[in-house]
């Protein structure tokens, strides 16, 4: 049989095939560019973002999150699902171009696709096409018949779009059909020995067999309807990504090249200001969608509504009026609505009140985990602190925490208790004896700060956690001391509940008395401490949680713990936010865990980087949030679940939480809670063993 | 609507550990910090949400010293307009009537439409703004916890009664109101709002701009004086109760209905 007549030659109705086509290109990439243009509107119009420095480490983002799709497997099935569509978008983009260039010019070949590689590359796209049509289907029949909790839509976040979803896998399917069938005719029309050439059991493959009796002129008309189809179909979707979640096609690449690369820290309230210069600043946070950056613009349009974030977020969890995914997509409908595709753009309501609610905004633990699990690095805690600093600004802030801010300011420190105090900790006769803990006034030997922080410094609970580092930087024989009266609240919570100014007055404080310390070092053993103090805190010394010099001198063979007391207990370990996910420490408190003769430890489900929220830590502690429950009750259901009885943590605001819920959750006498701080002084050989 | 807010500065019973002195006759005030009475912030934002849906300037005055204009200025920060410090050696030991006398001569100077007191101070006596309306033959209304603005001539102001009724009353302007907790929910003030007022100039009147005499007012003028002040001798300790979870909430069910706890 001969070969068929080429799509650019062939006549379509009236008009010659290149020319169609050269029409429905420029139609196609015109409104395109057209649409895109209308999209990069609010950026244009967003704040400041610094998002063009470090191109190395950037880069390696994209290779990793955006190439090597590194976080996709976190959910295996859809991962390896969106693993190889994304594949076949990457490789089928060469051929696809082609397929479009030789409908205006016949024949066109990519320069060095010709030969031996055109051939291997073409058997690939064969495959690829495959994949991506029965990714397709199984996509479609997961949405259709499994119905994924995580995609549903809760009735306060508005209707879910279900159909959207299957439009979208149809069209694909569609296209990827088109081209197979484009190719399988030709195939066919060239009978068997050219339709060998066809990559065996590959989807155009199938066709050219079912293809085998036609005659010339349907595979001459299937030839050239599939070609139309394909080009009709690539134009559409390419102008219909624009208008929903499959535009992080294009975006993705761009939201992960600008993504925040420092974890823990929180973004200043305007980039390029300096602290000294916010006082001239008119308005703080965002308040109006345009206050928000471009990027965090960006990231509306990126987000592929996946739902791992909620799936992950604890305030979801847990009936708080939080779901991070609905922070993204309502605020992605709010720049479709407002600024139109169609028509000029137009000023909407104020966010919080209008997109959000006040309550959606404070029910965030800044814990982290949605932005672990977002494969795309999309960003929430920036955009909930920077509505927060608007709400601030506004005096828009709960009855409930303006007593404790107040309290910040006159008395660093959320429960008003006088400053002489701070160090009251230290001061009990039977812990003096046995440990004095100096204040470091810049004469002392001591070089090792231990910062101590408000809630362990007069919470009765956490005190002892407070007296066990003590008792262990004294016993690994760390001359140390703290800045007592001195020591104001590290400020951490107060940052991140939107109160820049304040926090600024706390920090400036500590670091001057930091300074005036002598200290060249800091131990502390809160990790909201902790991360202030390497995040916030830009000029302090070096600061270590105390599960990491614990960890250092086991390693180092320098500390022995004696056997537990109990054997039957089995030990889990809560990583705390803060310490976990936001500064990587992971391994250091497992260690030391593991170090102890006699010890079972078991892991949760959710621990490590999955680790869940206890309830949130400093200023959260004062915040009523409606709930139905409580994180901590959760959590420590979890730990049930994991078969501990002791959970570990190492961090005294997880201590408040899990304690109380333990309580809650009806486990008292069954479960018990100890800080990594107070065990490892309890078990810690002493020669002579002194106390418990 | 014009509105003057009289506020006060009292030791914040939430932040400080309230100790008598030595002598016995007062607290101790060193180490102490202060804030705005909580009847008074309640006061300033009502009247800060008068004033934005009737137009019109807040006010807000205080009877002290120069320490006191640290909340002079956090009212300001909330968004008073303006703020007047009443200072005056002759002022020192006022009784509420001494207040109210010095009050009320800063009240003719003004024009103002509605003058809001807090019903109490936190170290007070409840006893100025009726003092105070009557003084300047204005009406009053106390422990007001509703305010509607019928036009520019009436007030409607609701009161909670004892047992959480609550009654509805009419009230001709000019007039003083009491204004009690929890008839809003008062905003927020921030670093940077207290920042931002911080060298706005607030003017000080003695006793010779406002006319009074200092015979009537202050030591001088006041007719109860404080005598004592103690703390009292802690009472029987709270009642714990024992025995399981369940007998421990029957017990406590049966506690609360006996003395009217639930209904």
């Amino acid at each position: 049989m001969e070969g068929l007549q080429s799509p650019a030659q062939a006549h379509y109705w009236f008009i010659q095939g290149w020319l169609l086509f050269l029409i429905l290109k420029i139609v196609g990439l015109g409104a395109f560019a057209y649409i895109v243009g209308k999209r990069l509107v609010p950026l244009l119009r967003g704040a400041r973002d610094v998002r063009f420095d470090r191109p190395v480490a950037r880069l390696g983002r994209v290779l990793q999150f955006w190439l090597a799709q590194w976080k996709h497997p976190r959910y295996w099935f859809a991962g390896i699902v969106h693993i190889l569509v994304f594949a076949g978008f990457l490789v089928l983009f060469t051929r696809a171009v082609t397929v479009i260039i030789n409908g205006v010019a016949d024949g066109f070949v990519m320069p060095g696709f010709s030969g031996r590689f055109g051939q291997a590359y073409a058997v690939v796209t064969q495959y690829f096409t495959t994949i991506v049509f029965v990714c397709m289907v199984v996509a479609a029949v997961r949405r259709i018949v499994f119905k994924p909790a995580r995609y549903g839509v809760p009735p306060q976040f508005g209707k879910g779009h279900p159909a959207d979803a299957i439009f979208l896998l149809a069209l694909i399917a569609a296209l990827m059909f088109a081209d197979s069938l484009f190719e399988a005719s030709e195939a066919a029309a060239h009978g068997t020995a050219h339709h060998a050439a066809l990559a065996a059991g590959t989807l155009p493959w199938l066709l050219a067999e079912g293809l085998g009796p036609a005659s010339h002129a349907t595979l001459q008309s299937l030839h050239l309807g599939a070609f139309l189809a394909h080009d009709v179909l690539f134009f559409f979707l390419l102008c219909y990504r624009p208008f929903g979640i499959q535009f992080h096609v294009e975006t993705s690449l761009f939201s992960v090249y600008f993504a925040k690369l420092d974890k823990g820290t929180v973004k200043p309230v305007r980039w390029g200001v300096a602290d000294d210069q916010l006082a001239q600043v008119k308005s703080f946070g965002v308040k109006q969608f345009e206050d928000f950056t471009w990027k965090h613009m960006l990231d509306f349009y990126s987000c592929a509504d996946c739902g791992r974030c909620s799936d992950n977020c604890p305030a979801n969890a847990v009936g708080r009026p939080l779901s991070p995914r609905f922070i993204t997509i309502k605020a992605r409908d709010y720049t479709f609505a407002h600024y139109p595709v169609v028509g000029s753009p137009r000023n909407g309501a104020p966010l919080i009140g209008g997109i959000y609610s006040e309550d959606e905004i404070w029910s965030c633990t800044t814990c982290g985990a949605c932005e672990e699990e977002c494969p795309l690095l999309i960003e929430y805690i920036d955009k909930i602190v920077d509505l927060r600093r608007g709400m601030v600004d506004d005096g828009n802030v709960p009855q409930s925490l303006q007593k404790p801010l107040k309290a910040l300011e006159s008395r660093g420190n959320p429960y008003g208790k006088m400053e002489k105090k701070r160090a009251d900790w230290a001061k009990a006769k039977d812990f003096r004896e046995i440990c004095d803990v100096p204040t470091l006034d810049g004469g002392n030997d001591a070089d090792t700060l231990y910062f101590v922080d408000s809630i362990t410094s007069y919470d009765d609970r956490m005190q002892s956690i407070g007296r066990a580092t003590a008792r262990i930087l004294q016993h690994v024989g760390t001359p140390f001391g703290i800045l007592g009266a001195a020591e104001r609240d590290s400020g951490h919570e107060v940052r991140r509940f939107g109160e820049e100014m304040l926090f600024m007055a706390l920090r400036d404080h500590n670091r001057e008395a930091i300074k005036a310390s002598g200290a060249k070092r800091i131990v502390t053993a809160d990790p909201h401490a902790l991360n202030a103090l390497k995040h916030d805190y830009p000029d302090a010394p070096p600061a270590e949680h105390i599960s990491q010099v614990l960890s250092r001198e086991v390693r180092a063979g320098r500390l022995r713990f004696r056997p537990v007391d109990d054997s039957r207990r089995t030990y889990t370990f809560h990583d705390p936010c803060y310490l976990g996910r936001h500064n990587g420490i992971y391994d250091d408190p497992r260690s030391v865990l593991d170090a102890i003769p006699g010890l079972t430890r078991v892991e949760m489900a959710r621990s490590r980087d999955r680790s869940f929220c206890c309830g949130g830590g400093g200023l959260m502690l004062f915040y009523e949030p409606k709930e139905d429950q409580r994180m901590g009750v959760l959590r420590v259901k979890m730990a049930a679940e994991a078969g501990a009885d002791v959970i570990v943590t190492a961090c005294p605001y997880c201590m408040v939480n899990v304690e109380d819920a333990i309580k809650v959750a009806g486990l008292e006498g069954k479960m018990t809670a100890i800080d990594l701080a107070e065990l490892a002084d309890r078990q810690i050989a002493r020669p002579a063993a002194p106390v418990a | 609507m014009e509105i003057l807010v009289c506020v006060r500065r009292v030791p914040d019973t939430s932040e400080n550990e309230i100790r008598l002195n030595d002598a016995g006759n007062d607290i101790e005030r060193d180490e102490l910090v202060y804030s705005i009475n909580e009847w008074d912030n309640y006061a300033v934002e009502e009247a800060l949400q008068i004033a934005s849906r009737t137009g019109g300037k807040v006010t807000v005055v205080t009877v002290g010293s120069e320490d006191d204009e640290e909340v002079l200025r956090r009212q300001m920060a909330m968004g008073a307009h303006q703020a007047v410090l009443l200072a005056d050696e002759a002022f020192d030991g006022s009784d509420g009537q001494g207040i109210a006398t010095i009050l009320s001569a800063f009240v003719k100077k003004g024009g103002y439409d509605l003058i809001l007191t807090g019903v109490q101070a936190e170290d007070g006596a409840g006893q100025v703004g009726g003092m105070l309306a009557a003084m300047l033959d204005y009406p009053f209304a106390s422990l007001v916890n509703a305010i509607e603005v019928v036009d520019g001539k009436t007030l409607r102001v609701g009161r909670e009664v004892e047992g959480g009724n609550q009654e509805m009353h009419e009230i001709d302007l000019p007039c003083v109101l009491s204004i009690q907790t929890g008839i809003n929910e008062p905003r927020y003030v921030g670093m940077r709002g207290i920042r931002q007022v911080a060298s706005v100039p607030i003017p000080t009147l003695g006793a010779g701009d406002l006319g009074v005499d200092p015979a009537s007012v202050g030591r001088t003028g006041a007719r109860v004086t404080r005598t004592d002040y103690f703390v009292p001798v802690l009472g029987k300790g709270a009642e714990m109760l024992g025995g399981s979870r369940e007998e421990i909430i029957d017990k406590l069910i049966e506690l609360m209905r006996a003395n009217g706890g639930l209904k």
